[in-house]
């Protein structure tokens, strides 16, 4: 470590004013205060300071997610075997298999998101921040494994920029980077992101998995009840393969779907961890899940065959899809949700019942929990606003009576 | 009557170094130097009414404030004035006393009356009016507004901070005349907070209240805020319960004394405890003989690791203090990948540190311990600040100086020191207290 530390402080003054690389200072910052936490001292205010940094607080948050990663990746291989009519599932195979789908998105969104954000802190003159850490990872996790790698890199490109930079950067911005990057790719190449083409995997990689007929239908669960409208909805729910999906299924989430979100367990793994380490909001959390039971009950309650979906029980509601991922790790960014303890209630259930009413109640659009995030985001300054506006009236009425 | 507050939010940090012993029996030690900042006395315009040189009687005028001049304040012990030290632009830094005698209690016989005018003029011709604070603005008090209430906070809740009940306990007949004194300045109560279980008996003529609860429960800010809070146009004083202790003892035996028990505290010191000196004094007099001896840089705080001034082991005890604080500065530590620690040794408000969960003193140093960031997590400053206050918009109606704003969030009721324990929590490192101390700065340019 001592060797490190001092090669990094002989490169010092080529980086600093002056110096032959300092239109790099911001990397060189970067990486240097990556390895070795920064000696520079209080001088104003509390002389000590909490050892919780925003590196820590992203870091858990990609901790989290791992878990759905990792399963989302096994899945990935699942499902092209499913669909390739294989019977064996060998593990490390499937695993493989979905590794090397994966990986690539991964390391296009870290590629193009950090090179902005580098490019971006050096012209600011500032120090690399780590929101980016996060939505790099979670980019590739809500988008369909079939995505081609341009689009996401251009998706990225216009979020990272239009969403996040123009508004100052971390922490100013008012949607969700990582959302805002799957909903340019929603509407942008709509025929690539949804139907039933784009959620399995359908080309061999090194000689893993298999391919894929064209004709194969790899439609998600919340596709196929789409589908239904109009017909006696006998709700029955099949893999891509033919088997019935029963409830548990659901919830482990072998069913294809965005890389990251089909497993509610992988889900609830990552929130026990975020609400462990006190990163992540209970209160959003709990809400989101609570707006989205009460909706999909109600939904369920006035059952029409008109809108399939709305024969879903509560659980499926809560399983399927993108909802318990939306709800965990998109509606709690701290930067874009509310940000006012009575405002997470209002903004999370807000968040639950708006992502099953779109879900429910449009059959050309089978997913709501993007479009419902995004939405209150949009609405969280406003809720903020009408709890701020509680406190400042208090305080008016109390020197009223004093008065 | 009592009131007892129950005080929930806040954070009580275990490290190392608290005081042990007896105040009482505190060793005295003579400074080699006194000095009066003026930078502790905010809200006065301090100038110099003797010249270097000159021969000074403990108590007698040593600063004037331009606006009132018979705001003063006095030297805490007879001597002689070694330096007026100035900085950049003829900046009054300090006045700087060399101390001929060792005591520091002071006969003055008061020739003014016994209402509140002769109250009024003995607490500032003797230099204690400089002691008392008030809200808004958390500035030393103003002469020309009526307070609507006067708050005595014998608690310091602060990390590391000394207990000087006892002391107080055994004075009671003097609280009792000081707060004859100040119910005269004041239409409304004069209200006496000591902490839960407390010897400090109940005060004739004063409203006490009972404070129980993790720091910031003892500032004064916080217990206006949870009994009386501070709404705009109102004015509350505030001051520590050894100055309450002065008034009596000025008020009811003519005795003007300046005579301090501080706690030494710190994980840097050796044998935390508490010395009995004059305010002013300089630190090396107390501190020489009494400091760990590593080669570790090492920081010398005049006051608790929240709210003190970081002087070095040259400074002088500053204003309101009764604590010294040494801990290790940490500019000299290498630390790889600092932020994926899972060291037993780091203290945190997070759960995602071990250190938290362990019932262990901790030996923080001065580091940051990461990047200053724009504000990211919310609702972290809501758990520490025990006050109806949403800090954060506060912080930011401060930053974009937008008065009408501030003014509805609740700035006059808050002084920087209550936000201190939210600054210590902050995720991206905000230099809280400096945006209140700003804010309020600017508020007060502004609207008068």
């Amino acid at each position: 470590m001592k060797i490190l530390k001092k090669t990094f402080d002989k490169m010092r003054p080529h980086f600093e004013e002056g110096g032959r690389l300092h239109s790099f200072k911001s990397v060189y910052d970067g990486f240097d205060t990556f390895l070795f936490t920064p000696t520079t001292t209080s001088t104003s205010g509390t002389h000590i300071h909490d050892a919780i940094d925003s590196k820590r607080t992203m870091i858990i948050v990609v901790m989290a997610l791992m878990p759905c990663l990792l399963f989302g990746m096994y899945n990935v291989g699942y499902q092209n075997h499913l669909a390739c009519g294989m019977t064996t599932f060998p593990f490390w195979q499937l695993f493989f298999y979905g590794f090397l789908a994966v990986l690539p998105k991964i390391a296009v969104s870290y590629l193009v998101g950090l090179g902005i954000e580098f490019i971006v802190a050096q012209w600011r003159n500032e120090e690399i921040q780590e929101g980016f850490l996060v939505t790099g990872i979670l980019i590739p996790m809500i988008c369909p494994i079939g995505t081609p790698l341009w689009m996401i890199a251009v998706a990225t490109a216009f979020s990272v920029i239009f969403v996040k930079e123009v508004f100052g950067g971390t922490g100013y911005n008012i949607f969700n980077v990582a959302l805002v990057t799957r909903a340019f790719l929603f509407f942008a190449y709509p025929s690539s992101m949804s139907g039933d083409q784009p959620f399995i995997a359908r080309d061999t990689i090194l000689g893993l998995g298999g391919n894929v007929a064209d004709s194969f239908s790899g439609a998600t669960p919340l596709g196929e009840v789409a589908a239904m409208a109009g017909t006696d909805a006998s709700m029955h729910l099949t893999a891509i393969n033919g088997a019935t999906l029963s409830n548990w299924d659901l919830f482990f989430g072998l069913i294809p779907g965005s890389v990251g979100e089909t497993s509610t367990l992988c889900i609830l793994i990552g929130a026990a961890i975020l609400l462990l380490a006190g990163i992540a909001s209970w209160r959003i959390i709990l809400s989101v899940f609570a707006g989205g039971a009460v909706m999909s009950l109600i939904a369920h309650l006035t059952a029409t065959a008109t809108y399939p979906a709305s024969f879903l029980s509560v659980e499926q509601q809560l399983c399927l899809g993108g909802f318990a991922f939306a709800a965990v790790f998109m509606a709690t960014d701290p930067v874009t949700a509310a940000r006012t303890n009575t405002g997470k209630y209002i903004y999370g259930f807000l968040v639950g019942v708006i992502a099953i009413l779109i879900r429910t109640y449009n059959n050309g659009y089978p997913e709501g929990a993007m479009l419902a995030v995004l939405l209150m985001n949009a609405f969280a300054p406003l809720i903020d606003y009408c709890v701020v506006q509680c406190n400042i009236r208090r305080r008016m009425n109390r020197a009223k009576v004093n008065a | 009557m009592s009131i007892t507050l129950h005080i929930k939010k806040g954070l009580d940090l275990n490290i190392i170094g608290r005081p042990e012993g007896d105040p009482a029996s505190a060793p005295y030690i003579t400074p080699k130097t006194i000095a009066l900042i003026p930078d502790d006395f905010p809200g006065l315009t301090l100038k110099p009414v003797v010249k270097e040189g000159d021969s000074v009687k403990g108590g007698q005028a040593v600063l004037a404030d331009k606006r009132h001049p018979e705001i003063v304040l006095t030297s805490p012990a007879g001597g002689k004035i070694k330096a007026i030290v100035r900085g950049e632009r003829r900046k009054l830094l300090r006045i700087e006393i060399t101390p001929d005698a060792s005591a520091t209690s002071f006969n003055i016989p008061l020739t003014a009356s016994a209402d509140a005018g002769g109250v009024k003029s003995a607490l500032q011709s003797s230099g204690l009016w400089s002691m008392i604070r008030q809200r808004p603005y958390d500035i030393v008090a103003e002469p020309d507004k009526e307070p609507r209430d006067i708050y005595i906070s014998t608690l310091d809740t602060a990390p590391l901070a000394g207990n000087f009940d006892a002391g107080l306990a055994k004075n009671s007949d003097l609280l009792e005349a000081g707060v004859a004194a100040l119910q005269k300045l004041t239409k409304g109560k004069v209200y006496v907070a000591r902490r839960e279980g407390s010897p400090i008996p109940d005060i004739k003529g004063a409203e006490m209240v009972n404070v129980g609860g993790p720091h910031p429960s003892g500032n004064p800010g916080v217990i206006i805020a949870n009994t009386h809070p501070v709404n705009k146009g109102e004015t509350v004083w505030t001051m520590d319960g050894l100055t309450l202790l002065r008034i009596g003892q000025l008020l009811s035996q003519n005795i003007l004394s300046f005579e301090t028990t501080i706690a030494l505290t710190g994980s840097e010191v050796e044998n935390p405890g508490y010395i009995k000196t004059v305010i002013g004094a300089d630190i090396e007099s107390i501190t020489t003989g009494r400091i760990v001896k590593t080669g570790e840089h090492k920081r010398f705080i005049s006051g608790n690791v929240f709210t003190g001034d970081n002087v070095g082991p040259d400074g002088y005890l500053r204003n309101p203090y009764r604590q010294i604080t040494v801990i290790p500065e940490g500019d000299d530590v290498t630390e790889f990948m600092g932020w994926a620690s899972i060291s037993p040794k780091k203290m945190s408000v997070s759960r995602s540190f071990p250190g938290h969960f362990l019932h262990k003193l901790f030996n923080p140093d001065a580091r940051l311990l990461g990047g200053r960031r724009a504000i990211i997590m919310s609702g972290e400053y809501d758990k520490v600040v025990p006050m109806d206050i949403m800090t954060e918009y506060l912080v930011k109606a401060i930053l974009s100086r937008n008065i009408e704003q501030m003014e509805a969030l609740g700035i006059y009721e808050i002084a920087p020191e209550d936000v201190a324990v939210a600054e210590y929590v902050c995720t991206s490192k905000m230099p809280l207290q400096s945006i209140i101390r700003e804010g309020l700065e600017y508020l007060r340019k502004e609207l008068e």
